[in-house]
C-alpha cells in the first residue's frame, strides 16, 4: 500500500473507518469531496441554532430586568443607556439571589445546548464520508475562535462553525469572513455588539450625560482581533490608528434582540443589525485607504479589502501549510499558496486544490501529531463507532485538553507538537484508549484492524508488541497510542 | 455502540465537560528553596488590583470601576487592595506579600499573544528567543544531584528547553492499568519523541503518588502544586496558568471572580506548604496592563503598564513597590494607559537571584541573553 494513501486519509482527512473501503485513488478522492460536502448532515440537522440562543439569552436579560425593578439595562448590552432611569439617579440595590437564580437558569440551559452542539460535531466528523471538508471546517474553526468561556458564547459558539463556516467553505475567503464577522457569535464574543461610536447618534446623547452610571463607547477589541488574528497576522505592518479607524467603520455591527427604540433598531433575536445610530459617522482611513461613510457597506469594504490583502494571503497560506504539512511550514509552499490566494481574489477551493498538489504534502514520515481532537475523532472513526457520542467522549476532550470550542482566546489553539506532545498529555490518551477499548475490545481484533486502518504505516515493531498483548482490549488500546497512530 | 443522545446527555455528567483547565507544570532544580511563576494570561487589569486610589486622577478615569464592591484594604497613602483578595491582603498584613505596580516586560505594542510570549521567553520581542525564562533559570543554577523533573497536561512557554520539565493535571479519568502503562513503554522504545516523554510521564506518576491526586479548581491547582512543591526529592520551580483576564466588558464582576481565584491559588500554597512556606516565593504576573480609562463597555483594553504580585513566606513584603508615574494629564504612555516605570526582567531577575542564592550579575545574561536588565533587589529576603 503507498504511503499517499495513508497521507489522503490521516493527514487530509480524520482517520480511516473501520467500516470503509480504503481510497484507491488518493488525490481523486479529496478532490471528490468538495462537490460531496454536506454543510448540513444528518447530525447537525437538529442542533440548536444561533436565533434559539440568542432568543434564550433575550428572554435572560428581560428576566434580569425583572428581577432589578425593571429600569435597568440588560447585563448584555449594558453599555446602552438605561431607558427610564434618569441621569445619575441612584439604583436600589439589586436583589441578588433573584438575579444569580435566573442567571444560573441561563446557564444550565446553555450548558445542555452546548452539549448538544458538540456531540453533533463529534458524530458528523465521526461518520463523515467527507473528511477532507470536515477537516477544513475544524480548520476554519479555530482560526476564526469563538471560545465559549462568557455566558453568551457557551451556546453560541458551536452555531458560528455549523452557520457561518460550513456554508461558505467552498467560497472566497472574503465571503467566509464575513460571514463570520457578521454571526452574533463573533459579535458577542469580542465585544462588537455594544460597540458605540462617540459621535454617533446615541453617542452623543450619552456625552450629555456625563453622570450617567453606565458609559457608552468604542470597543476595538473585534476590530484588533480581525487584523491580528483573521487577516492580516500580526506584526505585519499595521499600527493601533488602523485598529481604530477599523473599530470606528465597524461601530453600529449589532445582534438584534438586546435593544428597543429609541436607543436602536429593534430586530430578530440573534440577527445581524446594522444600528445606524451607533454608528461613527464621517470618513476612515484603513492601511492609507480611505473610505467614505455609507452606513454597513463601509466595514463591509473594509473586511473586503482586508481579504484580499497580501499580508492576509501570507497568514492564511502559512496557516493552512503548517496545519496540513509541517510545524514549521515549508517557506516555498507557503509562497505559492499565498500567490493562489492573491492571484484568485482569495477563492478558497483554489488553495485546496493547491495543497492537494503539493509535494511537500505527500512525503513520510508523518510528522504532525494529532491534536487531542484529531486522535478522538480518528480513535472512534477507526472502531467504527456510528451513533452520536457519549457525554463521556464530550468530557474526554476535556480532559485530553482540548475542550471543544473552548480554546480560551481568540487566537484559537496552537498547530504545532510543542503544545500536545507532553508527558501528561499522553497518559491522558492512554487512558481513554483503555476506556474505549472496554467498551468495544471484544469485539475487534487490533492485529488485522491496524493494518487495515493504517494502511502504508502500520509497523512492523507496533504489530510485534500488539500480537503479544494480554488481551484484545489491551491489544486495541495499545494500538489507538502507538506510535503511528498518534501522528497525521 | 448503539447508544442515543438522550441516555447520554445527564446533567450530572456535565461536570466533567466544563472542569476549569488551568496549568500546572514543575521543574526539579537543586536547590531546597521554591519558586512559583503564575502567569495570568489575557492581561490582568492592574490598577483594579491595586488601586492608586490616593492619586487625583484615579476616580475620574475609573468611574464604576473605582467603587468594586466591599471594602478595599488600604495598602499606604496610595494604593488600597481589590477587597476580592482577602487572603493576599492577610499575607500583605503579614509582610508576606507585596505587589509592584507600574511594571511592564519590553514588549510595547497589544497583542496578548506576543506579549505573552515575551513574557514567557523573557525576550525582548515575541519569537526573538525559542526557549522559556524558567527553564534557563532551571539550568543556570549549580549542578543538581537529579535531572530535573516535572509534572501537568502540556508545557507552557516560559518553561520550555533544554532543560527536562515535565508535566502532571489532575485528571477526571479512570487510570491506566500498570501493565498497559508497561507495555507502552515497549511501544515508545524506539520513539525519539515519545520515549522521553513516555519516561517523564512515568517519573511523574510515581511522585503523585501517595497524595491525593488534587481538583481541577484554582485552590485544588494550589493545593497541588504544594504537594509536588513539599516533597523533599520534589520539584523546585512551578508554573500555573489562570486565564481570562481579557476584561473587555463588564469588568466588575469578571474581575472579582478572577481574584477569588488567584487569591485562593495563594491561600492554598500557603496552606498546603506548610513550614516550607518560609522558603517559598510566588510571583504573579500578567502579560500587560489595561487602559488607565474605563471603556464604553464598562471594561478596560489592552494597555501597557500594570502590577505584579509576590507573596511567600521569604517575600520581603508589606509594601507595594513603585516608581508612581501619576495619572494626570500628560503622564499617561500614549495618552491612555499607565506609564511603565519598573522592569518585569528586573523583578524576574531580581526574585529568582535572591531566592535562589546566585549573583545577579551572572544570571542576567543567562535568564535575558543580549539584554542588560539591572535587578529589582530587596524584595526577597537574604
Amino acid at each position: 500500500m503507498s504511503t499517499d494513501t495513508a497521507i489522503a486519509i490521516n493527514r487530509f482527512g480524520l482517520g480511516q473507518r473501520r467500516d470503509e473501503a480504503v481510497p484507491a485513488d488518493p488525490k481523486r478522492w479529496l478532490v471528490d469531496q468538495f462537490a460531496a460536502f454536506e454543510p448540513r448532515p444528518a447530525f447537525l440537522a437538529s442542533v440548536p441554532t444561533s436565533a434559539a440562543m440568542a432568543a434564550q439569552f433575550h428572554d435572560y436579560t428581560l428576566r434580569i430586568r425583572d428581577a432589578l425593578g425593571g429600569d435597568k439595562a440588560p447585563p448584555a448590552l449594558a453599555a446602552v443607556p438605561p431607558m427610564t432611569a434618569g441621569p445619575g439617579a441612584a439604583a436600589p440595590p439589586p436583589p441578588k439571589s433573584a438575579q444569580m437564580e435566573v442567571r444560573q437558569e441561563l446557564r444550565r440551559g446553555y450548558r445542555d445546548s452546548y452539549v448538544s452542539l458538540v456531540s453533533g460535531r463529534i458524530a458528523a466528523a465521526v461518520a463523515s464520508p467527507t473528511p477532507f471538508p470536515e477537516r477544513l471546517t475544524h480548520f476554519w474553526a479555530n482560526h476564526f475562535a469563538v471560545s465559549a468561556d462568557k455566558l453568551a458564547t457557551i451556546g453560541l459558539a458551536g452555531t458560528l462553525e455549523f452557520e457561518a463556516i460550513r456554508p461558505h467553505l467552498f467560497g472566497s475567503f472574503a465571503d467566509l469572513l464575513l460571514a463570520v464577522e457578521r454571526h452574533p457569535a463573533m459579535l458577542l464574543y469580542l465585544d462588537q455588539a455594544q460597540s458605540i461610536g462617540p459621535a454617533s447618534m446615541i453617542g452623543q446623547r450619552a456625552a450629555g450625560r456625563p453622570n450617567a452610571k453606565r458609559k457608552v463607547g468604542l470597543n476595538e477589541n473585534l476590530a484588533r482581533e480581525i487584523m491580528e488574528l483573521h487577516t492580516l497576522g500580526v506584526g505585519s505592518g499595521y499600527t493601533q490608528a488602523d485598529v481604530q479607524e477599523l473599530a470606528r467603520g465597524l461601530t453600529g455591527w449589532s445582534v438584534g434582540g438586546f435593544v428597543r427604540r429609541p436607543i436602536g433598531i429593534e430586530a430578530p433575536d440573534g440577527a445581524f443589525v446594522f444600528q445606524t445610530g451607533w454608528h461613527e459617522p464621517g470618513a476612515r482611513t484603513l492601511l492609507g485607504v480611505r473610505y467614505a461613510d455609507n452606513g454597513v457597506g463601509r466595514g463591509e469594504a473594509m473586511l473586503r479589502a482586508l481579504a484580499v490583502h497580501p499580508a492576509t494571503a501570507h497568514h492564511v497560506a502559512t496557516k493552512l501549510a503548517r496545519h496540513f504539512v509541517a510545524d514549521t511550514p515549508p517557506p516555498a509552499l507557503v509562497e505559492r499558496l499565498a500567490a493562489v490566494h492573491l492571484t484568485t481574489g482569495g477563492n478558497l477551493t483554489a488553495m485546496y486544490r493547491a495543497l492537494i498538489d503539493a509535494p511537500e504534502a505527500w512525503t513520510t514520515p508523518l510528522t504532525k501529531f494529532k491534536t487531542p481532537w484529531d486522535w478522538t475523532i480518528s480513535s472512534l472513526r477507526g472502531v467504527g463507532m456510528r451513533s452520536a457520542p457519549d457525554i463521556k467522549t464530550v468530557g474526554a476532550l476535556t480532559a485530553l485538553g482540548q475542550p471543544v470550542w473552548r480554546p480560551g482566546s481568540p487566537a484559537g489553539w496552537d498547530d504545532i507538537a510543542a503544545s500536545w506532545a507532553a508527558p501528561d498529555a499522553l497518559l491522558r490518551r492512554v487512558e481513554v484508549a483503555q476506556r474505549i477499548a472496554a467498551v468495544v475490545g471484544d469485539r475487534l481484533d487490533a492485529r488485522t484492524l491496524g493494518p487495515q486502518i493504517m494502511p502504508g504505516v502500520w509497523s512492523a515493531s507496533t504489530a510485534a508488541a500488539v500480537a503479544k498483548a494480554d488481551s484484545p482490549a489491551q491489544g486495541l488500546a495499545m494500538l489507538l497510542v502507538a506510535p503511528e497512530f498518534l501522528r497525521r | 455502540m448503539d447508544i442515543t443522545r438522550r441516555s447520554l446527555i445527564g446533567k450530572a455528567a456535565l461536570t466533567g465537560v466544563f472542569a476549569l483547565t488551568p496549568r500546572l507544570v514543575f521543574a526539579a532544580a537543586p536547590t531546597d528553596q521554591r519558586f512559583v511563576f503564575v502567569i495570568l494570561c489575557g492581561a490582568m487589569d492592574g490598577m483594579a488590583v491595586v488601586m492608586p486610589v490616593g492619586d487625583p486622577a484615579y476616580a475620574g478615569l475609573r468611574g464604576a470601576l473605582a467603587h468594586p464592591a466591599g471594602d478595599p484594604v488600604k495598602l499606604d497613602t496610595t494604593f488600597a487592595l481589590h477587597p476580592a483578595m482577602a487572603r493576599t491582603a492577610a499575607m500583605y498584613q503579614a509582610k508576606e506579600a507585596l505587589f509592584i505596580h507600574a511594571v511592564a516586560s519590553p514588549y510595547r505594542e497589544r497583542s496578548h499573544f506576543d506579549a505573552q510570549n515575551v513574557l514567557e521567553t523573557g525576550g525582548t520581542a515575541a519569537y526573538s528567543l525559542k526557549d522559556g525564562w524558567l527553564n534557563r533559570l532551571v539550568t543556570a543554577l549549580p549542578a543538581g544531584r537529579e535531572p530535573a523533573i516535572a509534572i501537568a497536561a502540556t508545557v507552557p512557554m516560559a518553561l520550555r528547553g533544554t532543560a527536562p520539565v515535565t508535566s502532571y493535571a489532575p485528571s477526571a479519568l479512570p487510570e491506566a492499568n500498570d501493565d498497559l502503562l508497561q507495555r507502552i513503554n515497549g511501544l515508545y522504545e524506539h520513539d525519539p519523541l515519545l520515549h522521553p516523554l513516555w519516561a517523564e510521564a512515568m517519573d511523574a506518576r510515581t511522585l503523585a503518588q501517595g497524595g491525593d491526586a488534587g481538583e481541577a479548581n484554582p485552590a485544588g491547582l494550589g493545593k497541588l502544586a504544594a504537594q509536588f512543591l513539599s516533597k523533599p526529592n520534589g520539584p523546585r520551580i512551578a508554573v500555573i496558568e489562570l486565564l481570562g483576564w481579557d476584561t473587555h466588558a463588564q469588568q466588575a464582576g469578571r474581575l472579582a471572580n478572577q481574584l477569588r481565584q488567584l487569591d485562593a491559588v495563594l491561600g492554598a500554597l500557603k496552606d498546603g506548604m506548610g513550614p516550607d512556606w518560609n522558603k517559598t516565593v510566588v510571583l504573579a504576573a500578567t502579560e500587560f496592563g489595561r487602559t488607565a480609562a474605563v471603556n464604553g463597555t464598562g471594561g478596560t483594553d489592552h494597555g501597557t503598564g500594570g502590577a505584579a504580585i509576590l507573596a511567600g513566606g521569604a517575600v520581603a513584603g508589606g509594601r507595594v513597590v513603585a516608581d508612581w508615574p501619576g495619572l494626570g494629564n500628560g503622564a499617561l504612555y500614549e495618552g491612555r494607559d499607565l506609564k511603565p516605570t519598573t522592569d518585569l526582567r528586573g523583578v524576574m531577575l531580581g526574585v529568582s537571584a535572591a531566592t535562589f542564592g546566585v549573583d545577579p550579575a551572572r544570571l542576567g545574561p543567562a535568564l535575558f541573553p543580549g539584554a542588560h536588565v539591572a535587578p529589582v533587589g530587596g524584595l526577597v529576603r537574604s
